[in-house]
């Protein structure tokens, strides 16, 4: 599955979720739910600028995974697992367990999409012995 | 005038009750969670510095993502 599909299945199983935006390990948009890729930059980059921030509080302690920004106008989620990244904001008072979930299962659903590799050509067959009686 | 005491009364004891439920209720506070690998979390309530500051890049990200 790759990032755009597994974007598609967050926001239709998660009504609470409104947006959402997925980075890959270079840190390039693989998939948002943005019109367009200029949108889901920005709203990476303040997610980015958040979990950054947030990280800063503990320096030389445990790494940040997660973090949860909760506002009267909606919630903020960054989520992080491995070099990949998942941010979303929701409507406010969101069913916090619910959202991780959805949002840990897309990271890993887009993650499993590896690019499968190309099958390498076979060698030729060795010419049988029958085969070769027939030539 | 009594019927504007009472009326005055009614509706100071209804919005009371209202931020009585949005405080219990946990509506319309400000916070941030944070979790850690090893499984720690902790809270910034919202009148610390350290929560203002997460929070107003929150904000941030909110209007972004609905602009």
């Amino acid at each position: 599955m790759d990032g755009t599909q597994a974007i598609a299945d967050l926001t239709e199983i998660s009504s609470q979720i409104e947006s959402v935006v997925l980075l890959d390990g270079k840190g390039a948009v693989a998939g948002s739910t943005f019109a367009d890729e200029a949108a889901a930059t920005r709203f990476a980059e303040a997610s980015k600028a958040l979990l950054e921030a947030a990280e800063a509080l503990r320096e030389g302690g445990e790494p940040l995974t997660q973090l949860e920004a909760e506002t009267p106008e909606g919630s903020v989620f960054v989520l992080r697992e491995g070099d990949r990244l998942i941010a979303a904001t929701t409507v406010p008072d969101p069913t916090v367990g619910l959202v991780f979930y959805d949002l840990k299962s897309a990271l890993r659903a887009a993650e499993d999409a590896k690019p499968k590799r190309k099958p390498r050509p076979r060698a030729p067959k060795k010419a049988t012995k029958a085969a070769k009686d027939d030539a | 005038m009594r019927r504007l005491t009472v009326l005055l009364a009614f509706a100071g004891g209804f919005f009371a009750v209202g931020a009585l439920l949005r405080r219990t209720t946990g509506r319309g506070r400000e916070r941030v969670d944070l979790y850690y690998a090893d499984g720690s979390m902790k809270t910034l309530a919202d009148g610390s510095v350290d929560a203002a500051r997460l929070l107003g890049l929150a904000r941030e990200a909110i209007h972004a993502a609905r602009a």
